[in-house]
């Protein structure tokens, strides 16, 4: 009866899930810098004093205008200027939010097919199993940021620069999406292959539910806390893979940057003693990677079982 | 053993087929000979000549055949930049990849293992904590941040006046924190010994080596996270383990445990998945050549895509398929031989 009146949010208070969050300063640190990057990032249009996508505002006057605190420094320009004169800390703001968006994107779309491919090599078993699974060796053993490369150096060469750019954003979800599915669909596979012998698998089969429906409805809920950490991961990996092929040209055009094309339009001007065009940025892709990887650390921790009864 | 042995090469030959129908297909449909090999004016009906003698009009299987069988010829066609053999082309800037990899290989080897195993020996020493801290950090930069980050410090140089340079320890603070820089970043180097065939090697000249430095530690920075902690834990396994505390019981030194005994054994598992990360550092290569200008197959690559050059694609394709398969395959077969508890077959559990 009690149960009843005790509410969801009760619930999450009490649990492990909760106390070890507390528990852990590394995971709330990450947390919230995470929460604020994502905010900043999503609430870009707002935040930022210029925008960077209006050729109207920039004028080439400014260029390689240093940050606050250096001597040239404009107060309008706290963490100074690019090469064609744009506000840096507002294409940070906007590059972030793309780099966030394509990162989650492509998480997504591998999630779709690794979940989708790891049930079906599991439960099915026997061929598809057997096939599905050769094609992630192959494909993981030639590392997911090659086939990124080579799918990315087809796309661009098939769909020439101007219109690459133009769709780059689609592009690169799918490129990285196609390209890191196996990561997932292994870690689904393992779960399925455990659950499968539980005896409410059975059960349901006795009830002669369909293959489908046991899949989708019985098992896979039963495999999502791997699927939560890995995909964690994934998007750090994501955005560290997205700013390399946008570091390579195979990414964001500069009109619209990433931090990774960001990163690359800075690097033609470092030798000349602008840093912080390439730097800032760079800082900015290694703190939004590195707490997203510790908070995967800390998802790891909490959700393995093995380490929970230990 | 000669079942496994069988799979594993039938296996490796499929992977092959598979890249060269994708390579063909990326060649099919990406390129027109034609258009490289004519001007416009001209006619149609010489044009449809052309094809016909080149073979363009034959069905699809056929051209695959003849692609094929060329490739294992040798013969992967002309680049239309270096209007020569695009293998001749790859086989020229190769060296400079693999001293590359050679000297990154090198830095991780001598740091990975002192580092790993020390971690493992010593888990609760602040140096351990500090390392494994610094892994973690290390993993989460991109290789091409790490390259401009060297570049900014260790070739640009940076000249530190956060402290009041008036006084004596100001001036000490100051000249810590600023670097010298002067390392060179581009290319490498003019000073390059010729070895045999194409390889001019830099690993015999000053300059040659200085030019070596950063390209090398930047590369290796991005594997040697992995190293450490995969040999950290491997170690710390192995600690575990009953000889070990047998070694110990029959009262032998820590130091002939843990660096005759241990060791060995810490490095069968390190050893082959060390072979296939050799192979996806090829990846990281384009990376850190395009960062520092280094004349090898990865820049190669991204230049013939900026010029569309489709048959140094196709080759690149080809060529680097073929590393990956030969060190995996061969990865696997050490491993099937060292250790006969392996899963042979890989099927039915």
């Amino acid at each position: 009866m009690t149960t009843a009146t005790v509410s969801r949010w009760d619930r999450f208070r009490e649990s492990f899930f909760w106390h070890s969050f507390k528990r852990d300063k590394v995971a709330i640190v990450s947390f919230a810098v995470l929460l604020m990057m994502v905010m900043a990032a999503i609430f870009a249009p707002l935040l930022a004093p210029a925008d960077p996508y209006d050729l109207a505002q920039i004028n080439i006057m400014n260029s390689e205008l240093p940050p606050v605190g250096m001597s040239g420094a404009d107060p309008a320009f706290p963490l100074g200027t690019d090469a064609q004169g744009r506000d840096l800390l507002s294409t940070i703001l906007y590059g972030t939010r793309v780099s966030l968006m394509i990162g989650f994107g492509a998480v997504v779309l591998q999630a779709f097919l690794g979940i989708l491919f790891g049930l079906l090599a599991g439960y099915l078993g026997g061929k598809v199993d057997a096939i599905l699974m050769r094609i992630a060796d192959v494909q993981l053993s030639f590392s997911t940021l090659m086939v990124a490369i080579i799918v990315g150096a087809v796309f661009k060469a098939s769909f020439g620069n101007l219109m690459f750019g133009e769709i780059a954003i689609y592009m690169l979800i799918f490129i990285i999406g196609v390209a890191e599915w196996p990561q997932i669909a292994r870690t689904v596979r393992a779960s399925v292959l455990a659950e499968k012998k539980k005896e409410y698998v059975d059960a349901a089969k006795v009830m002669g539910f369909g293959t489908r429906r046991i899949m989708f409805r019985h098992i896979l809920p039963n495999t999502l806390s791997p699927i939560f950490v890995i995909a964690t991961v994934q998007i750090a990996n994501a955005i560290i893979s997205e700013a390399a092929l946008s570091f390579l040209g195979l990414g964001m055009p500069e009109t619209q940057p990433s931090l990774g094309s960001l990163i690359k339009s800075g690097f033609d001007y470092i030798q000349s003693g602008s840093w912080w065009i390439t730097l800032i940025p760079g800082l900015v892709l290694v703190v939004l990677v590195l707490v997203i990887n510790l908070l995967g650390d800390w998802l790891r921790d909490v959700m393995n079982p093995r380490l929970y009864k230990g | 053993m000669l079942a496994f042995l069988v799979q594993r090469i039938s296996q490796a030959f499929l992977v092959m087929f598979v890249i060269s129908v994708i390579a063909f297909a990326i060649q099919d449909g990406l390129g027109d000979p034609l258009q490289e090999m004519v001007g416009m004016s001209v006619s149609e009906e010489e044009r449809e000549a052309i094809r016909e003698e080149l073979g363009l009009n034959d069905s699809m299987v056929v051209q695959y055949l003849r692609f094929a069988g060329n490739a294992l010829q040798g013969d992967l066609g002309n680049s239309y930049f270096y209007s020569k053999p695009t293998l001749e082309v790859i086989a020229e800037h190769l060296p400079a990849t693999l001293e590359l990899v050679i000297g990154a290989s090198l830095i991780i080897v001598f740091l990975s293992v002192p580092i790993g195993v020390y971690a493992a020996i010593r888990p609760q020493a602040w140096l351990s904590k500090f390392f494994m801290g610094v892994s973690t950090v290390g993993i989460s930069i991109p290789v091409f941040l790490t390259a401009i980050v060297l570049i900014q410090l260790f070739s640009i140089g940076v000249t530190v006046n956060w402290f009041p340079s008036d006084t004596g320890w100001g001036q000490w603070l100051n000249d810590f924190f600023s670097t010298e820089g002067g390392l060179p970043s581009y290319g490498r180097g003019d000073e390059l010994t010729h070895l045999f065939g194409t390889w001019e090697s830099g690993f015999f000249t000053g300059t040659g080596l200085m030019h070596l430095v950063l390209p090398s530690v930047s590369l290796a920075s991005i594997m040697l996270p992995l190293f450490i902690r995969l040999i950290r834990a491997e170690m710390m396994e192995v600690l575990q383990s009953d000889y070990v505390r047998y070694a110990r019981a029959k009262g032998l030194s820590a130091g002939r445990i843990n660096f005759l005994h241990a060791l060995k054994n810490t490095m069968l598992p390190v050893i082959t998945v060390g072979g296939v990360q050799i192979g996806i550092m090829v990846a990281y290569t384009i990376l850190t050549e395009t960062v520092f200008q280094w004349p090898g197959v990865g820049l190669m690559f991204l230049e013939a895509i900026t010029r569309s050059d489709i048959p140094l694609i196709v080759a690149y394709l080809m060529v680097v398929g073929l590393i990956f398969v030969v060190t995996n395959t061969l990865v696997d077969l050490i491993y099937g031989l060292v250790n006969p508890t392996v899963k042979l077959t890989g099927k039915k559990a």
